[in-house]
């Protein structure tokens, strides 16, 4: 049997989703007996060429280039799940959404603690991708089949959930591994 | 304005004596006299009634029409219901905005700021003025309308709006804001002195019973020459359902009030009116006031009650004084007081809301009386076992005291001679929307939608909203159907609209309205309508997808079924309806080729708007 390929995504979240992938050890061993890894940080893979099996996507929508990016991912995954709260919910980069875009970013390049910005722009060039209007999860720019919670989900649920996903078995998650108090 | 005045707030818990089941009294005077409710007179409030500060900023913040904030000496209420909006309301708010220089919700202004572009030159506003939005205030049959503090103005235009800024600009001092306002007022007991309204009646149709002539005082007279069990049979007899929307059979309540044990027992008047659309309360209160406290009185009697309380909403306050002024004159000519019939003492006292329309669902009706935020309680018990201050309680709608007052003058065989086998009687309807004649119609039970519509002139009708938005939007091939409780219920709101209007942008509307309302309780009614309105505005705006409608059935019947009270169980009706009834005018509008998996995302969409909010050059680049 060939390997089922799986790739993965940061986008408006932190790497912790990622760290947290890593974060299954020596496991990782028997994940690539089971996986090939496309396109993923991890690799530095830039596009997905083709076809994949499952596409784990982190962090949400805050800029035009995330969007682009999750619809490569949708368009190649057959199964796409959305990785951590950020994915699922926004989360704290969605903080912003209570906050017009223009204070956002003043805050942010003018008048910030921290901020040293003698000549006063605000960063505007055409490269840089341009924000959208609030942060959105995954699953209001394109359709999601699975949502794993979590900040980050815990080492164990990634490692299950991707271990029925990919073996067949049906997905067992104890109490410990979903309860966040 | 608004200089927390201790002495003022001090003073007002004096006049409620203390009572701490007063507070919304003492919060409603103290916001009309400082024009707002600050944080030190909410402290002061909780010194003098010895209650949590807590519950006094609860109280506040729960009831629209109060503030914590300085509202200036005017405060200007644009109604923003459906029907408003379809007869030009929205460009009577934006006049209101120029000509006041004041956003609506922006603050206090002086209306200076306007003058020179498109505002109204000359002085200030004596005081300040603010704006803001308020969902319907019961003039839907002469839309657009507002309050300017308790003064309804109605038939709006854009040059009105300007005409009534001029106005409170040249106002002189302490001039009446009702003489000031109104060119002329209204007909009937709107122009009595207490009342001094542009507000007009428009009863096109009287029916037999509550707004034909009746004969003063036989229905009390014969009511209280039988015992109080003979009454209840009496209107058990008639198979009178109340009027106010749910339809409970009257005697029955009453019966189980009677027999509930309990030293007091009150009997409460639900003229609260929120649902939109909705009226003929307004006309009753107007025009047949000694009828609705005859059929009280008699209520009182047959349960064995000596207090009855009117709940008057707040955007009637403008009635209040003629109210209390016809019961003064029934306390005159003995009509209540002590020794109405053999022993029996009966007197009825007037108390205001404070804009909330889940306050007309009795048991949220009853924690306002009791001074609380108006939120719903558990039922059992219910109020007949424990109301009112956790007295046996009988509460019935404005309406449905008016038949109690005739059934005794003519008798319950008669009543139930009229309307249909389930449900006997008249129903007063108010019509409103795209017809030609708007206004109160009263009809027998059983009279069929299509004949209705027949009377008010309507043509070319598309739908009608039958019983406001917690009732249901009806498709012409329903018009046969008949009025009465086992077929289209209704609290009495008949809303038409015609072939121009975009129906689901009319069912968001409606769950704008619900959003607003929702007490906040329960996380379905408070985050389900929200979501449903996402989703169907979604749709409207062309962005929908086919798998939404299951989404929006399976939410709905989520909300309907997990909430706690009429408001979350009715809320979906106008998704549901358009549902059932205007499959494809949903199908219409979701595209074909469904782009963005369903999700409604549109990245153009996204982009402009941060352009705007933004205002950064990179927005504008082609890319
Ligand atoms: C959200 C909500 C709002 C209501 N508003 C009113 C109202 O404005 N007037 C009214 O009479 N009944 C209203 N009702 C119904 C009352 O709870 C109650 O059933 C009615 O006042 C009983 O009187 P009736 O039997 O004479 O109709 C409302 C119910 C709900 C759930
Ligand atoms: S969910 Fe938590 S760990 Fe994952 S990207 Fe967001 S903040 Fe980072
Ligand atoms: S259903 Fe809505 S209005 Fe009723 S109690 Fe619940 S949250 Fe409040």
């Amino acid at each position: 049997m060939s390997k089922a390929k799986v790739a993965t995504t940061s986008l408006c979240g932190c790497f912790g989703c990622h760290m947290s992938v890593l974060d299954i050890d020596e496991r990782i061993l028997d994940l690539v007996q089971l996986v090939e890894f496309d396109r993923s940080p991890i690799n530095d893979i830039k596009h997905i060429e083709g076809t994949v099996d499952v596409g784990l996507v982190e962090g949400g929508c805050a800029n035009e280039e995330n969007v682009a990016v999750l619809r490569e991912f949708r368009e190649h995954c057959k199964v796409l799940i959305s990785l951590g709260d950020c994915a699922i919910n926004g989360g704290v980069p969605a903080l912003r959404n209570m906050v017009p875009l223009k204070e956002c970013f003043e805050e942010a390049y003018l008048q910030g603690p921290t901020v040293h910005n003698p000549e006063g722009r605000i960063p505007d060039d055409p490269e840089i991708p341009r924000l959208l209007d609030k942060v959105y999860p995954c699953h209001e720019v394109v359709k999601v089949d699975y949502h794993l919670p979590g900040c980050p989900p815990s080492a164990d649920t990634i490692w299950a959930a991707l271990n029925a996903l990919l073996t067949g078995a049906p997905l067992e998650l104890p109490y410990q591994l979903v309860k966040y108090d | 304005m608004c200089v927390s005045n201790e002495a003022a707030v001090r003073e007002v818990c004096e006049r409620f004596d203390h009572d701490r089941t007063r507070l919304l009294d003492v919060v409603r005077e103290v916001d009309e006299r400082l024009r707002c409710v600050d944080d030190r007179s909410m402290d002061a409030i909780a010194r003098e009634l010895k209650v949590p500060r807590a519950d006094v900023e609860g109280v506040v913040s729960f009831y629209s029409f109060l503030s914590t904030k300085d509202k200036g000496e005017i405060t200007i209420r644009v109604c923003n219901d459906v029907v408003d909006r379809m007869k030009g309301g929205d460009e009577v708010a934006a006049a209101f905005e120029q000509a006041l220089g004041v956003p609506f919700g922006g603050g206090v202004g002086r209306g200076s700021a306007g003058a020179g572009k498109g505002g109204v030159d000359g002085g200030d506003i004596e005081g300040g003025v603010s704006l803001e939005y308020t969902s319907c205030i019961g003039m839907c049959d002469q839309a657009p309308a507002a309050l300017v503090n308790d003064v309804v103005v109605t038939r709006l235009t854009p040059s009105a709006a300007r005409t009534i800024v001029r106005k409170l600009k040249d106002r002189s001092g302490s001039e009446d804001l009702r003489t000031l306002l109104a060119d002329s007022f209204g007909d009937g007991n709107n122009s009595h002195d207490l009342v001094r309204s542009m507000v007009e009646n428009s009863i096109r149709r009287a029916g037999e019973v509550v707004l034909a002539p009746y004969e003063s005082d036989a229905g009390l007279t014969n009511a209280f020459s039988s015992s109080p069990q003979e009454v209840i049979r009496v209107i058990k007899a008639s198979r009178l359902r109340g009027r106010g929307g749910a339809g409970f059979p009257a005697g029955v309540k009453w019966e189980h009030t009677r027999a509930a044990a309990g030293d007091q027992k009150y009997i409460i008047c639900n003229a609260d009116e929120g649902e939109p659309g909705t009226f003929k309360d307004r006309v009753i209160l107007t025009e047949r006031a000694h009828l609705m406290f005859d059929g009280m009185t008699i209520a009182g009697y047959a349960i064995g009650a000596t207090q009855g309380i009117v709940y008057l909403r707040a955007e009637y306050a403008y009635l209040r004084h003629f109210l209390d002024d016809v019961l003064a004159a029934r306390r005159r000519d003995g009509r209540l007081g002590s020794g109405l019939a053999d022993g029996f003492s009966f007197d009825i006292q007037i108390r205001m809301g404070a804009g909330a329309y889940v306050c007309g669902e009795e048991t949220a009706l009853i924690e306002s009386l009791e001074g609380k935020r108006g939120q719903p309680r558990f039922k059992p018990p219910f109020p007949a076992v424990k109301g009112y201050l956790g007295k046996p309680t009988c509460v019935n709608n404005v309406e449905t005291f008016c038949c109690v007052a005739r059934i005794f003058e003519k008798g319950s065989a008669w009543f139930s001679s009229i309307g249909s086998a389930g449900s006997s009687g008249t129903k007063v309807l108010s019509i409103s929307g795209d017809c030609h004649r708007p206004g109160i119609y009263e009809v027998p039970f059983g009279v069929s939608l299509r004949d209705v519509l027949a009377l008010c002139g309507a043509t070319d009708v598309a739908a009608v909203q039958v019983g406001g938005p917690s009732g249901r939007m009806v498709p012409p091939a329903d018009f046969d159907r008949t009025l009465c409780y086992d077929d289209l219920a209704t609290g009495g709101a008949l809303i038409v609209f015609n072939q121009g209007r975009d129906l689901i942008d009319i069912a968001s509307q409606y769950l704008g309205f619900f959003i607003h309302e929702s007490c906040g309780y329960c996380t379905p009614c408070r985050v389900g309508n929200t979501l449903l309105k996402e989703r169907i505005d979604r749709i409207r705006d062309g962005h929908g997808h086919p798998s939404d409608l299951d989404y929006l059935k399976e939410l709905s019947s989520t909300i309907t079924t997990a909430s706690r009270c009429g408001l979350g169980w009715t809320s979906p009706n106008p998704v549901t309806s358009l549902i059932t009834g205007f499959p494809e005018l949903l199908e219409q509008r979701i595209p074909l080729d469904p782009s963005n998996n369903g999700t409604g995302f549109d990245l153009e969409t996204s982009l402009r708007k941060a352009g705007q909010d933004s205002g950064l050059p990179s927005y504008e680049m082609e890319v």
